[in-house]
């Protein structure tokens, strides 16, 4: 099986709620640590389909696939700066978002 | 239900205003349950919710709501302090464009968010897509002592005109038109798709010196002139030529070369001059210009409200700043002389040290309609600087208006000094953000915290944007900085010499990018080499223009911490 750069998570926009989530295997999680990584492509494809399949049924918009590492638990934190904004929540704001109830 | 309007100076719903925008909201209604039930798929959505202001940005919807050339009722803010606390987070952010964000909405209660405002005439209409978006105007208007005609009619006339212009819905790109009616600019007419100055002929006739082609975004541009005398009667058939060139002719292959600055660039000033005339002679211009009896309904809302004949100077402003510095300080930063003896026009700052440049609590919100109600005739302006003005404030008021707005945290006194900072939202809620820019503001501001070196400085624009779109205008700013991801990494571009009046400049690159904690050494070398230049109260794009780019590129030092001095004075080199 294929290995690849970074390990991936799948995210996206609730559609009714307009809030951050991230698919955990078996449904959708506000919080990142509970996303699973995919590590290989046939995983990849694999939250593809999810999130094709999660748009198609209209309970996410905004699909986006990102590189993520994994910390010593196993826990995904994504790598880029806006992803790592998009876990927490407006960094001028700490008391908004998903940091103010983390 | 409409909220009974109360006597206002500016335009009033009528009926179909009403109506319009009534029916636009249960259109939307059903639009959105055909969303959710999913009959409609985002992508079919994803337009019509644009149409109505509604964004999904980087963790959450966004709702940006038009406030036609940036003035309301004490009314309709007191909604805005409703909305902030019912539906959103408690506050909401006032924009370069004269509008005000809420950046928290959900999707299933934004039709019931759009009543709210449909019930004190209000919308978020064409404040999103490839349409002509809510006409901005100076903030002064009507008020301003240098002023030869209100652009606010014109500003309400074009209003109405393009709102749901069946021709100019799914233009080439989006198209944006401010409106002056002063000597001075306040309205960065030359940065605009379309600049409209009030100016009057030889004869003493009024009418519009036209610009057209101005724009910021990745390539800006200063508007041309491309009528210097338009009659006011021709307004809506000339907007009408114009808009049909454009449209006809502006690029649809490239989304980043589609705004009219770029055509008009590509096919040179005099052609497309002689394609807007030639436009404009074959049209049948009568059946398109606005009726006089509506130009003069109109009009006659924004008449003068009935002003008392006061003394021009207030003996009990005087007794209060001689014994209150920082009052004294507020009236001689945060006011501007008036076109009526006896009455001042108050800018509110939205701009608190180490604040959120153009964030309001409902709080704040409700205060200021509460002191609008008490203080200026119920009325308000939004400045595309991202303050609140006041436009018809008594001297005689000003203590009183002082200790309410000091109350609730809405008196800082740095109107238009360095840390009045226009700042888009960036990365912090941006989703075409590429880096965050409130951060950057807030770390100047702290850094300029001290009021008399902010007034030893003088009046000094920095605008920081968090992308190449430029939202915060930072080509514009005697000290812009752009945001942008270099290496994975936040990185900040200064450019110096930008100017949003009558002189417009671009500003210009001044080296390589610099690290988010190098910013706020660098804006401080970089007044330091002004104040070390300035003649007597020359101000700083006066004196970039006399001393040349290139004094100024000894600021730039990167990777190279510096402590702030002692004594911050000492940076002005013998001020």
């Amino acid at each position: 099986m294929a290995r690849i750069k970074h390990p991936k998570i799948l995210t996206a926009s609730d559609l009714t709620q307009g809030d951050v989530i991230f698919f955990t295997g078996t449904g959708w999680s506000r919080h990142h640590l509970d996303a699973k990584p995919a590590q290989t492509d046939a995983e990849i494809a694999a939250l593809e389909a999810q999130a094709k399949a999660d748009v198609a049924a209209n309970r996410i918009l905004d699909v986006q696939i990102i590189d993520v590492a994994l910390r010593e638990d196993g826990k995904p934190e994504p790598i880029h700066y806006r992803e790592r904004l998009r876990t927490l929540g407006p960094s001028v704001r700490r008391d908004l978002g998903k940091q103010a109830n983390p | 239900m409409n909220i009974p309007v109360t006597p206002q100076h500016f335009y009033t719903y009528d009926e179909f205003d009403a109506a319009f925008v009534r029916t636009r909201v249960a259109e939307f209604r059903e639009q959105v349950q055909r969303r959710l039930s999913g009959a409609l798929t985002e992508e079919e959505f994803r337009p019509l919710r644009l149409m109505n202001g509604l964004y999904l940005q980087l963790h959450a919807y966004m709702l940006r709501i038009a406030v036609p050339y940036g003035t309301l009722s004490s009314t309709q803010m007191r909604q805005f302090a409703h909305i902030a606390d019912k539906w959103d987070k408690g506050y909401g952010h006032f924009t370069t464009r004269q509008n005000i964000q809420f950046n928290w909405p959900k999707l299933v209660d934004v039709p019931d968010i759009l009543d709210a405002l449909a019930d004190v005439n209000m919308h978020a209409i064409q404040t999103s897509g490839n349409c002509i978006r809510n006409v901005t105007a100076d903030h002064f208007s009507g008020v301003a002592a240098d002023e030869i005609a209100d652009p606010r009619p014109t500003a309400e006339l074009i209003r109405q005109w393009s709102s749901n212009h069946p021709e100019f819905s799914f233009l080439p790109r989006k198209f944006k038109v401010a409106v002056s009616g002063a000597a001075h600019d306040r309205a960065a007419t030359r940065v605009h798709d379309v600049g409209l100055r009030v100016v009057q002929n030889e004869v003493g006739e009024i009418g519009y010196e036209v610009l057209a082609g101005g724009g910021l975004g990745r390539t800006p541009m200063v508007g041309h002139i491309v009528r210097e005398f338009l009659p006011k009667a021709d307004l809506l058939p000339y907007m009408e030529a114009l808009m049909r060139v454009y449209n006809s002719y502006g690029r649809r292959d490239n989304k980043f070369k589609a705004r009219i600055k770029i055509l008009v660039h590509e096919t040179g000033l005099d052609e497309i001059r002689e394609q807007i005339e030639a436009e404009f002679e074959s049209l049948d211009k009568a059946a398109i210009a606005a009726d006089p009896a509506e130009i003069a309904r109109i009009e006659a809302q924004f008449a003068p409200p009935p002003y008392e004949t006061l003394p021009d100077v207030s003996e009990s402003v005087k007794k209060a700043k001689a014994a209150n510095t920082e009052f004294a300080r507020f009236v001689d930063i945060n006011t501007a002389t008036h076109k009526q003896p006896g009455y001042t026009i108050v800018t509110v700052s939205l701009k608190p040290i180490g604040g959120v440049p153009g964030d309001a609590t409902a709080a704040q919100m409700g205060v200021l309609a509460d002191v609008a109600d008490k203080y200026s005739l119920s009325e308000l302006r939004v400045s595309h600087e991202q303050n609140i003005v006041l436009p018809y404030v008594k001297k005689d008021d000003l203590f009183a208006l002082w200790q309410e707005l000091k109350a609730a945290d809405l008196a800082t006194s740095n109107a238009s000094l360095i840390t009045d900072i226009i700042a888009c939202p960036g990365m912090d809620y941006c989703s075409l953000a590429t880096v965050r820019s409130i951060p950057i503001a807030q770390a100047i501001s702290e850094r300029f915290a001290d009021l008399d070196r902010q007034r030893l400085i003088g009046k000094l624009g920095i605008k920081i944007s968090g992308c190449i779109n430029a939202c915060g205008h930072h080509h514009v700013a005697g000290i812009g900085i752009l945001g942008l991801e270099k290496s994975g990494e936040e990185s900040y571009q200064i450019t110096l010499g930008g100017d949003p009046t009558l002189s417009a400049s671009i500003g210009e690159r001044l080296g390589p990018g610099l690290r988010a904690d190098e910013v706020p050494d660098t804006i401080e070398r970089i007044v330091g080499v002004y104040l070390a230049h300035r003649d007597l109260d020359e101000d700083f794009i006066h004196t970039y223009r006399r001393i040349g780019h290139d004094a100024f590129k000894s600021a730039l030092v990167t990777g190279t911490p510096r402590m702030p001095a002692a004594n911050p004075l000492d940076q002005g080199g013998g001020i």
